[in-house]
């Protein structure tokens, strides 16, 4: 049973789902109105000056030609200048997406466990209070932007509970790690700071808070339905009748089945985060990569754009195929299907 | 019946299921019982109860739909139904234990064959002191070679769907019976297989029950092996017992209209929800026929078989038979 080509094949294809994007991506950059030579030269610089621009930028090859100069330029994670930030994209991107990303993970990971654990007790104490307790929730965090809990939190937990910071990455007195990965968290523990790790957590636990409220939400509706599926197959029936106790009928027999739907739209969700997360970065002064998208697009920063949709397109990929491992690993019929079809 | 204890007595047992619509009227007052040792065939055409009222005694049906308005289940004299979980699981699996009739559906799919097997063999040990891992494992492989598996380290390691109808047929036998039950049910086994393959798993069975000395009830559509594999009879229609005899007699002189029908029915009986010896079919359970449920399917149909329902009548000994037609016979034995 071949996991390994299993992945092969499943990076191959990404590789062309990337492509795909980077072609829409160019596409949508070069048929925007406007000279990009202008655009990044500004409206006062002489005319000479925006031509031999243009030449340096290919901009008067043919559009094939170009797009070969900009996946070039891509691949070497060249995407010239930012017109906001007046710095190499790449190195606005180096700062801002391990930001977003440690704020994403976390927030995945209430998500699996909140959304888990939440779905489990409902499916567990079906039709009792918990579980209507646990459904009018979930409809709420549904239906509820990620921004409004972000509001909600900042004003209960931040001003009045004053159990958690609300602003940035770090306290003030708090000096921060050198950086090595850019996630504040993973560098305070590279360099054996707990203080640092455990303030840039505390920053963290909001805004990752807000963001995961949705889909906790989905997850726990998710979980309750498969699970509540599960139970009355002939396999649940069969171990219990076999002597098998409730616990580790429900506990294995019947969670690790139900968890298949879950985990896929988990991985779907965490990915969406990182791109949604707009508002909440805002609102919490984070630094992170969905406001830097935002105000690129705002200032119609073409080359920012370009680098921040294709990096969330390859953050999607990425989750896709962690998530395809993870359901491989629980579903065996996945997995023996993919090697029986080599 | 003798002075001995019964093994398994099912009394005025009702199962509803609650579904859109309505209630389905499934089980209607089944009466049941057996003797330690026996070996108790259980027939009716598809979808008249047989598989309600076996995962009724287990209380494994699902719930919700499933709902047990009235009926008492005692097995060596406790009722099942008035168990706490901790209660009944002590009888299941050691005490009472079942092949499911789909063994395709009754094997978790993301567990190996070896996870669910071993799970079974840790719980029915409970008992005494717990089984070491190497005790399970060869446990595990012993209730694979009973079923004549090949190659059980392997087995253990695969996922039932890497394997045949015919293998998944044998785990499902062998899991059933590596508690070593008192009582096993054994639901249509090996109906899904081809014929030769039903057979041989048929007769592996037969031959492990019997050295074990497994009371069993046996449900199937195949009237032969019932003759070949039981020595006593119960016959379901619509969720009604409506004859028991010991199998030689119930095939010397069946009684019952709808047993007559089975009979002539042979060896054509399938599946397939109408069955060749009687025209008509199962009635809809939201509205099931008054009096008796086989009225409107039966030849000897009178008045009264419209208004009540009839109750069981001796015709012999050991010979019950549900049907006004044998209102007069009581007692006369032969
Ligand atoms: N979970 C359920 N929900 C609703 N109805 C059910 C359920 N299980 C069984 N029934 C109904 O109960 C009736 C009896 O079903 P059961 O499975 O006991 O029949 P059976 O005698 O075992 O038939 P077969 O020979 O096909 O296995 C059927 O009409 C079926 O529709
Ligand atoms: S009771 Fe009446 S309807 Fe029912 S089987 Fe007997 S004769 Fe037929
Ligand atoms: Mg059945």
């Amino acid at each position: 049973m071949s996991l390994g080509r299993f992945l092969v094949r499943r990076i191959v294809h990404s590789i062309f789902v990337l492509l795909g994007l980077s072609i829409v991506i160019f596409v949508i950059a070069r048929v925007m109105p406007g000279d990009p030579a202008r655009m990044a030269l500004g409206a006062r610089a002489p005319q000479w000056v925006v031509d031999r621009v243009r030449e340096q930028m290919h901009l008067n090859e043919p559009l094939t030609v170009q797009y070969v100069y900009w996946l070039r330029g891509a691949l070497r994670a060249d995407f010239g200048l930012s017109l906001v930030t007046q710095r190499p994209v790449t190195a606005d991107i180096q700062e801002f997406f391990p930001a977003s990303l440690e704020l994403v993970l976390l927030a995945g990971l209430f998500s699996a466990v909140g959304g888990i654990g939440l779905g489990v007790l409902s499916a567990r104490y079906k039709d009792t209070w918990i579980d209507n307790v646990v459904r009018v929730i979930s409809y709420a965090g549904i239906v509820t932007p990620s921004f409004i809990f972000a509001i909600l939190f900042v004003l209960l937990f931040g001003f009045v509970l004053k159990w958690f910071p609300v602003i940035g990455r770090l306290s003030e007195h708090t000096v921060a790690p050198p950086t090595v990965t850019g996630m504040v968290t993973v560098d305070a523990l590279l360099a054996g700071r707990l203080d640092a790790f455990a303030d840039a957590l505390r920053h963290m636990v909001l805004p990752a808070l807000a963001l995961a409220m949705g889909s906790i939400a989905q997850e726990a509706r998710i979980t309750r339905s498969s699970m509540a599926d599960n139970l009355g197959k002939d396999y649940i029936a069969a171990a219990r009748a076999l002597g098998i106790s409730e616990r580790v009928v429900m506990g294995r027999f019947l969670l690790k089945p139900s968890l298949i739907p879950t985990v896929s739209i988990l991985g779907l969700d965490i990915a969406a985060t990182l791109g949604v997360a707009f508002l909440v970065e805002l609102i919490f002064n984070w630094p992170g990569l969905a406001r830097y998208g935002m105000t690129s697009m705002l200032h119609k920063d073409l080359n920012a754009i370009s680098a921040v949709i294709l990096v969330l397109g390859v953050a999607f990929v990425t989750v896709n195929i962690l998530v395809d491992i993870i359901v491989a690993y629980l579903d065996p019929r996945i997995r023996l299907r993919a090697a029986r079809s080599e | 019946m003798s002075s001995t204890p019964l093994l398994l007595e099912i009394k005025d047992l009702h199962v509803h299921f609650a579904v859109y619509g309505g209630r389905l009227k499934v089980l209607d007052g089944v009466n049941f019982v057996m003797q330690s040792g026996e070996r108790v065939g259980l027939v009716g055409e598809a979808g008249c109860g047989k598989t309600t009222t076996m995962k009724a005694i287990l209380q494994v049906l699902p719930t919700p739909p499933a709902v047990i308005p009235c009926g008492e289940i005692y097995f060596k004299g406790r009722d099942l139904l008035k168990m706490n979980p901790n209660q009944l699981q002590q009888i299941r699996g050691r005490g009472i234990s079942m092949i499911f009739q789909d063994p395709t559906a009754a094997l978790n799919p993301v567990f190996t064959v070896g996870q669910q097997l071993k799970a079974v063999i840790k719980h029915s040990a409970v008992r005494g002191r717990p089984l070491s891992a190497d005790e399970v494992h060869q446990r595990a492989i012993q209730s694979l070679q009973e079923v004549a598996l090949a190659d059980p380290e392997r087995l253990l390691k695969s996922y039932p769907i890497q394997l045949s109808g015919g293998m998944r047929q044998r785990v499902c036998i062998g899991m059933a019976l590596a508690t070593n039950p008192e009582l096993l049910i054994a639901d249509e086994p090996g109906t899904s297989l081809d014929v030769t393959i039903q057979d041989q798993v048929l007769r592996l069975l037969h031959r492990l029950v019997k050295e074990k000395n497994t009371s069993v009830i046996l449900i199937t559509h195949t009237l032969g092996i019932v003759r070949e594999m039981t020595d006593r009879v119960y016959v379901m229609y619509a969720g009604n017992i409506v004859e028991v005899a010991p199998t030689a007699g119930l095939f010397s002189r069946p009684m019952h209209p709808y047993t007559i029908g089975l009979m002539q029915a042979v060896p054509r009986l399938t599946g397939g929800g109408v069955s060749d010896g009687i025209p008509g079919r199962i009635p809809n359970y939201l509205q099931p026929p008054t009096g008796c449920r086989f009225h409107p399917r039966c030849p000897h149909v009178m008045d009264i078989c419209r208004q009540e329902k009839p109750a069981s009548y001796q015709v012999d000994d050991d010979h019950y038979v549900a049907c006004f037609l044998y209102r007069g016979e009581e007692g006369k034995g032969s």
